[in-house]
């Protein structure tokens, strides 16, 4: 199909990992900055009949126009937290577009020349910095959110602030802001 | 003030929408990938002063939803395929006695467990003819997270004024998604309320309902006698009366009609693009984005191809598929099992158009990329080098 030449105005987003990591909610949280700013969004998952383990993947396209088919094939940015997830995924990532992974649990390989890679240690970082690794996916959303403008962060920053409990609001505050620093100062 | 665009679940949307609707007994046991409807309601019925149980199984939920009806509540169930299977005799049951209710199937692959979290179209026969013996039934396919909300208000004014359960057939893919949308403002929403025959208590028994005139049945409970049976019963009385053919075949063949009858009005069909369209693609709920998406592309390379998309499956939109027919030379039908919805184009086309038909049943959406094949096909004339 020819989405590239007619969806010039259309983002394609996925984020993976391995089940529990959040993947989902990194989705929603940069799907919902893109609702508040008024554009077209439709957010999707994949996962198995596990609640816990094996791949899973969340994807967002952001558009100007009506999104009609609502899957993402060839992500013009892709995340991947997990080793499997870059195994399964990271090569779906469309040519020039941008793979982010967490560079302290991927070995990344030399089979995807064209892409732009960029590493950063979001759980390493999260457990230094914040003592809990589990907010992990939130210091990837604030990496991304900082390297491709995809949203702006302020919206992106409303949008954690709505998904997340409340006693976890600052927490995740915090890592979403960590997240924008390591990849500002990379 | 317009309201804003929400990122919204179309699972939530159900919810949402049902509430909307007036619903207010919600009963259910939670199964992938239907529980984010019954997650919502266990918060949301509590919050409008309606009634949320959580039932041991699913044959027990319809019968609660049957139970709560008939005391004068808009009630409804979710579900998905395997859950959907086992209510199947209570729904029959449903329409034999004329209870409004609302049964919403999040389709999953199946048969079976199946493929619990991956999306299917394969429960929409199951949705016509899933219970036993003659009946009719009124079928709903929502394609986005707008329309699982108003579908789902509309399968309850539906189910009221008509007198029937109404089916909502979501399916995996659009009950997990999120989409941003602008929900309707709830004042600008047709509602059908339940109301009251229009006679004396000791009356009732002596009026009837006919095709253009369903009357509505009092709560029980109320001033008003009401019999409720899964037997044939006498349409004037509701009361048992399985001895006399002619009582047994005038109930038979209102049931059916009761819908039928009313088919043109019911059915409700989009269609995109078929003004001047030589080819046209006939897709329902998800399958259907990926059409529409196909439409565009072809348009933009000056090839006459349209959407025809009921939005009512059943009844079958009969006078849209007749217009389609009459037009077009190929009808391509993509769904996301094999065949069944093509067999029912294919039988109402009757030899006035070819028909494709393209099945997938690996849990993945259809992508644009297999409906362009098909449609480069009936258009192999067309230079596609030049677009």
């Amino acid at each position: 199909m020819a989405e590239t030449d007619e969806h010039e105005a259309r983002l394609e987003i996925r984020f993976s990992g391995s089940g529990g990591q959040g993947i989902l909610l990194a989705a929603a949280i940069v799907a919902e900055a893109a609702t508040a700013l008024g554009k077209h969004v439709v957010q999707t998952q994949s996962y198995g009949p596990a609640a816990r383990g094996g791949a899973s993947k969340a994807e967002a396209i952001i558009a100007d126009e009506e999104i009609d088919y609502p899957e993402v094939d060839t992500p013009d940015v892709s995340l991947c937290l997990s080793q499997e997830a870059y195994e399964k995924y990271a090569a779906d990532t469309r040519p020039g577009g941008l793979l982010v992974y967490d560079s302290g649990l991927v070995e990344p390989d030399d089979n995807l020349r064209g892409r732009n890679l960029r590493g950063i240690p979001f759980t390493q970082a999260a457990a230094e910095h914040l003592k809990k690794t589990v907010v992990a996916n939130i210091v990837a959303v604030g990496a991304l959110v900082e390297i491709t403008g995809m949203v702006p962060a302020e919206a992106a920053e409303a949008a954690v602030v709505s998904r997340v409990p409340e006693r976890f609001r600052d927490l995740n505050v915090e890592a979403f802001r960590l997240g924008r620093r390591l990849a500002a100062e990379a | 003030m317009p309201a804003s665009p929400i990122l919204m679940q179309g699972n939530e949307a159900v919810a949402e929408g049902a509430i909307a609707a007036g619903a207010r007994f919600f009963a259910g046991y939670p199964i992938t990938p239907s529980t984010e409807i019954a997650e919502t309601l266990s918060r949301r019925m509590p919050e409008v002063g309606g009634s949320f149980l959580q039932m041991e199984d699913e044959i027990a939920s319809i019968a609660a939803v049957c139970g709560a009806s008939l005391a004068g509540q808009k009630a409804f169930t979710a579900t998905s395929g395997p859950g959907f299977s086992l209510m199947q005799e209570m729904i029959g049951f449903a329409e034999m006695a004329q209870i409004p209710c609302v049964i919403v199937d999040v389709m999953r692959g199946g048969p079976s467990t199946g493929l619990p979290t991956e999306p299917s179209q394969g429960d929409v026969m199951q949705a016509r003819w899933g219970t036993h013996g003659e009946h009719s039934v009124i079928a709903l396919v929502p394609s986005s997270v707008y329309e699982c909300y108003t579908l789902t208000v509309a399968a309850f004014n539906l189910a009221e004024q008509y007198r029937t359960p109404v089916i909502v057939l979501s399916d995996a893919l659009i009950g997990h998604m999120r989409e941003a949308v602008t929900l309707p403002e709830p004042g600008s929403l047709r509602i059908a309320e339940r109301g009251i025959p229009d006679c004396e208590p000791g009356e009732y028994d002596t009026v009837m309902s006919d095709l253009d005139n369903i009357l509505p049945r009092p709560p029980l409970g109320s001033a008003f006698r009401v019999h409720v049976t899964g037997l044939v019963y006498n349409r004037r009385t509701d009361a048992p009366e399985t001895g006399d053919p002619e009582v047994a075949g005038d109930l038979g063949r209102y049931l059916r009609e009761k819908i039928y009858h009313h088919r043109d009005a019911i059915a409700r069909v989009e269609e995109y693009e078929m003004k001047d369209a030589e080819v046209a693609i006939f897709a329902y709920g998800s399958v259907a984005r990926s059409a529409k998406a196909v439409v565009k592309w072809a348009r933009a390379r000056d090839v006459p191809v349209g959407l025809v998309r009921p939005i009512t499956l059943w009844p079958f939109p009969t006078l849209a598929v007749d217009r389609m027919a009459e037009q077009v030379r190929t009808v391509i039908v993509p769904e996301m099992n094999l065949k069944q919805m093509s067999w029912e184009v294919q039988a109402a086309v009757s030899g006035r158009a070819k028909v494709v038909d393209f099945g997938r049943v690996d849990g993945k959406l259809i992508t644009p990329t297999q409906i362009e094949e098909l449609v480069r096909a009936e258009f192999y004339y067309h230079d596609w080098s030049k677009s």
